[in-house]
């Protein structure tokens, strides 16, 4: 009896053999984890909505340029606390023909994690806007332009989620509006926001802050927090975008001397001010839960000192002075 | 196969010259066509694959090129990997399979029928594939088994039937030894017969990280146990029969095996270092792939050392070079998987497009160019007919200074990505500084896509006549 002679005992050892290597090596640490893992606390399960949101995030292949996975790294601090089973359990098998939970850790980070995303860009306009076209915000983006997910009719109807698309995008005639599937899109990405671990051991992120204020790199550079927090909508040099987005630059509140109305607007967010003679659809959103005091300052010292800008500094004594006073 | 010989060399003034094959066609016909078949399927999915992944990477560079949903990124990537591995590198293995298989066990292939309908399954399975990720229908994403389990089951039944083709004429094999390129086809084969399995069984995947668990397991296994030991295997008939001489040492041969099943097995939790995956399980990933390097030296060094000596007869072939650049592919990037599993590489690679240079110097610096070197050995001394000794060159140094610009303009890049993720820089610059490398990427894939044209044609050159050769019976030996 010998391997080289015996094929039947040479194809039984490999074929039982890897069978039982695959137990240890996956079935076996599947099933445990599939046994262990808790939902978070305070973490809800998805709706219809943002299920079948997920679906097109899935069909439309997001996966390949999108991970959903925060490494216990400081290099990814910027993208929330790292991840726990827990944040995937939730996750269900979609339909008979993928009767497993969709992959959404993804393995390459072509665009941005999306773990927090929800948080990061809760704005709904901007969701559409970036998907009808990425160009349209994001002048340097690869990601592909999603138009199959919007109608172009000539009169929106009252109910209609109505997109401002800028001149350089917008289709020659009719107004662009948000299809069922873009809407649940948008819908799961909104939902995508992490909840807090449970205050124990190192990765406490109790605070429920995605951004850990101890990530010091990210807290010194204005012009770095700006480009990640601001430019999506406001844009790197600062002027918006025409109709959708106001210009920063030479703005009277961003040059004002006072700092506190434009501080303000940073933590809680603004909706239909008028604006240098103009309104806009977008709301812009609130900050105060996601950025430190002197992250805030460092952003808003950028806006102030850039694109021609010149005003008085300010300091995160300020804007702790702004966030007590209006925090009634 | 014959020595090539030394006299008979095509006179070229330009490049060196290369000896002509001097066996004559193969008198079993069936037999030639149905190998023949088989490559040209498959060389229709390499073009098919290849161009789509051209397209990918003009993408990278003209994002608006088109708003067709059918040909979005998300959707046309997984045609693409799925193109390439399934259709094109599969088929063209199984197609040396179908040939080494009967000849080392000395007999006939067991049904030729069933290696028909493993080819029409394979097919079916790539074509519905294909349509069904364009038009939006995959299965959760997960990548390399991208395929729904409906289209994944064509698939593996060709497998299946291929497997117990292949079993059968092992089992009544002319000779007592089973030769070493069976242990790894067999390998292959069972292999990937359970693992798609696995893969495919929904009770211990159903929420998120479980199913990352098989996901991980999946990917390097769909590598590690399909291509690798079944292009190996080739290589261990192959090469000793090119060179007319044994293998350097057959134990080192059979050692590489059994670690080969027992660490390939274990490392595929690297691909989630980091990741909220157990982290025992990233650990013991982490260590088998250490490890691995005994493998790559075992295998690596057998072939080395077999080739000692023979530098002008791999000069003078036109398939051996391939087998040679194959063979140090093979050292070199699965070497380079090895930094990539480390946790302290991990982290500055990981995510970056540094993982797509490691995908293509493997899967096509290492397992497509010993195919290559598979068919120019095998086909021309099967239907007597030999490619343009010239275009045979062009195809390998396009396809060779191709997927070197294609991969180092992604590992370069790719670097920068990781540091300046590390440096906290805004995310935007990581895509804006890829950019000339993606420009770079496009050029190197439009070269390897150039090579694969020419490598059609040169298939074309080599295809059997319809005539029936009768030949001296004296000469029949040299087949054997
Ligand atoms: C070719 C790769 C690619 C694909 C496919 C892709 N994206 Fe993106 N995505 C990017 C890149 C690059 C960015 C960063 C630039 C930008 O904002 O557009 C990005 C940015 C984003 C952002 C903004 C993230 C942030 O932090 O500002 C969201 C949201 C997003 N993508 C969602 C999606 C969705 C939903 C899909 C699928 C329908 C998708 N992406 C498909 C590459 C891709
Ligand atoms: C989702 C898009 C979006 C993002 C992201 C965004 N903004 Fe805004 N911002 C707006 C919109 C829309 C308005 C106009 C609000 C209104 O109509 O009242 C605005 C208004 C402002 C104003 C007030 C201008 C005025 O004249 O009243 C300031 C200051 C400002 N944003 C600063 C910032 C800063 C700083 C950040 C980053 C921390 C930021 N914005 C992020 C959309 C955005
Ligand atoms: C010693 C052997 C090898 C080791 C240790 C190894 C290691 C790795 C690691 C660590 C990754 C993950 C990289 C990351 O995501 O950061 C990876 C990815 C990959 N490897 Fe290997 N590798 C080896 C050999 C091979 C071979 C021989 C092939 C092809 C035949 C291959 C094909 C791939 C592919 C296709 C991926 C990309 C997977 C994805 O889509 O994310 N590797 N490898
Ligand atoms: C003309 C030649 C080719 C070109 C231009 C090309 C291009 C591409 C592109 C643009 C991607 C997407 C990368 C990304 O998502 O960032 C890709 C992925 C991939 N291709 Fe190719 N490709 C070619 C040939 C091949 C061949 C022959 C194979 C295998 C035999 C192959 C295997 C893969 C794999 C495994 C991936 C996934 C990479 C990963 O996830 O890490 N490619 N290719």
């Amino acid at each position: 009896m010998s391997f080289h002679k015996n094929h039947w005992l040479l194809f039984s050892v490999i074929f039982f053999g890897y069978i039982a290597l695959s137990w240890i090596a996956a079935i076996g640490p599947a099933i445990w984890v599939q046994d262990h893992t808790r939902a978070l606390p305070g973490s809800a399960p998805m709706t219809p909505v943002e299920r079948r949101g997920l679906q097109v995030y899935i069909a439309e292949g997001c996966i390949a340029c999108h991970t959903q996975q925060v490494r216990p790294l400081k290099m990814d601090a910027v993208w929330g606390r790292p991840s726990a089973p827990g944040d995937y359990a939730h996750l269900k098998p979609l339909d008979i023909w993928q009767p497993y939970a969709p992959a959404v850790l993804g393995s390459e980070r072509t665009g941005p994690d999306l773990t927090s995303i929800g948080t990061r860009q809760p704005s709904e306009t901007w969701q559409y806007l970036h998907l009808y076209n990425p160009r349209a915000v994001s002048p340097d983006s690869v990601m592909p332009a999603f138009p199959w997910l919007f109608e172009v009719v000539a009169n929106a109807p009252a109910d209609a989620v109505v997109v401002p698309v800028p001149p350089a995008y917008a289709p020659s005639a009719g107004t662009v509006v948000a299809s069922d599937k873009a809407r649940a899109l948008v819908a799961y990405l909104l939902s995508l926001k992490q909840v807090p671990l449970r205050a124990s051991g190192a990765n406490n992120a109790a605070a429920g802050t995605p951004v850990p204020p101890e990530n010091a790199t990210a807290g010194a550079e204005g012009a770095t927090l700006y480009s990640n927090h601001c430019a999506s909508c406001h844009q790197a040099n600062g002027r918006g975008l025409a109709g959708v987005f106001p210009s920063l630059a030479n703005n009277p509140v961003v040059v004002a001397d006072d700092p506190a109305p434009h501080i303000a607007t940073v933590l809680h967010g603004a909706q239909g001010r008028t604006i240098e003679g103009m309104t806009y659809p977008a709301a812009m959103p609130a900050f105060a839960d996601q950025l430190t005091d002197a992250q805030i300052a460092a952003i808003v010292d950028h806006e102030r000192s850039s694109w021609g800008n010149q005003a008085p500094k300010v300091t995160a004594k300020d804007v702790a002075a702004v966030r007590k006073g209006e925090a009634k | 196969m014959a020595e090539p010989s030394p006299i008979l060399s095509a006179d070229r003034p330009l490049v060196v010259g290369k000896a002509r094959v001097e066996s004559v066609g193969e008198r079993d016909t069936a037999w030639t066509r149905l190998i023949f078949v088989y490559l040209a399927c498959a060389t229709s999915w390499l073009i098919v694959g290849t161009l789509i992944g051209v397209y990918l990477s003009i993408k990278f560079t003209a994002p608006d090129v088109d708003h067709v949903p059918w040909l979005s990124f998300g959707r046309l990537r997984p045609v693409h990997t799925n193109t390439v591995f399934w259709g094109w590198t599969s088929l063209a293995m199984i197609a040396l399979v179908l040939y080494v298989v009967p000849k080392t066990s000395q007999r006939r292939l067991y049904s030729f029928p069933l290696a028909w309908i493993s080819l029409a399954l394979i097919n079916l399975a790539v074509v519905i594939g294909g349509l069904c990720l364009m038009g939006g229908i995959n299965n959760g994403g997960q990548e390399y088994r991208e395929y729904i389990w409906p289209v994944m089951a064509i698939f593996a039944s060709g497998v299946v039937l291929t497997a117990y083709n292949l079993i059968r004429t092992i089992a009544d094999r002319g000779v007592e030894e089973i030769y070493i390129s069976n242990w790894y086809i067999m390998g292959g084969f069972l292999w990937t017969s359970v693992l798609v399995t696995i893969a495919y069984l929904p009770f211990y995947q159903q929420n998120g990280i479980s199913e990352t668990v098989i996901q991980g397991y999946y990917m390097h296994n769909a590598v590690g146990m399909w291509f690798t030991p079944i292009v190996l295997g080739l290589t261990y008939y192959f090469l000793p029969k090119l060179l007319n001489k044994p293998i350097y040492s057959y134990s080192l041969g059979v050692l590489a095996f059994w670690t080969q099943m027992v660490f390939y097995t274990m490392i595929g939790g690297h691909h989630f270092v980091f990741a909220p995956t157990p982290w025992w399980l990233q650990t013991v990933a982490i260590i088998f792939s250490v490890g691995m390097i005994v493998t790559l030296a075992a295998g690596t060094g057998n072939f080395l050392l077999t080739m000692k000596g023979s530098g002008r007869t791999i000069a003078r072939s036109y398939s051996l070079p391939f087998i040679l650049a194959g063979v140090i592919g093979y050292f070199l990037w699965s070497a380079q998987g090895t930094l990539e599993a480390l946790r302290s590489l991990n982290l500055v690679w990981h995510f970056t497009n540094y993982t797509v240079a490691h995908s293509h110097l493997t899967m096509y610096g290492f397992v497509v160019f010993l195919i290559w070197g598979g068919i120019y050995g095998l086909l021309p001394r099967m239907t007597g007919r030999e490619p343009s000794h010239l275009l045979a060159g062009v195809h390998f140094w396009f396809a060779l200074l191709g997927y070197f610009i294609y991969t180092f303009a992604l590992m370069v890049g790719g670097t920068l990505q990781g540091v300046s993720w590390i440096l906290n820089a805004p995310f935007i610059e990581s895509v804006r500084l890829m950019a000339p490398f993606w420009l770079w990427r496009a050029v190197g894939g439009a070269m390897m896509f150039l090579s694969h044209l020419i490598f059609a044609y040169n298939l074309w050159r080599m295809r059997p006549l319809r005539l029936e050769r009768t030949m001296p019976v004296a000469q029949m030996g040299a087949l054997a």
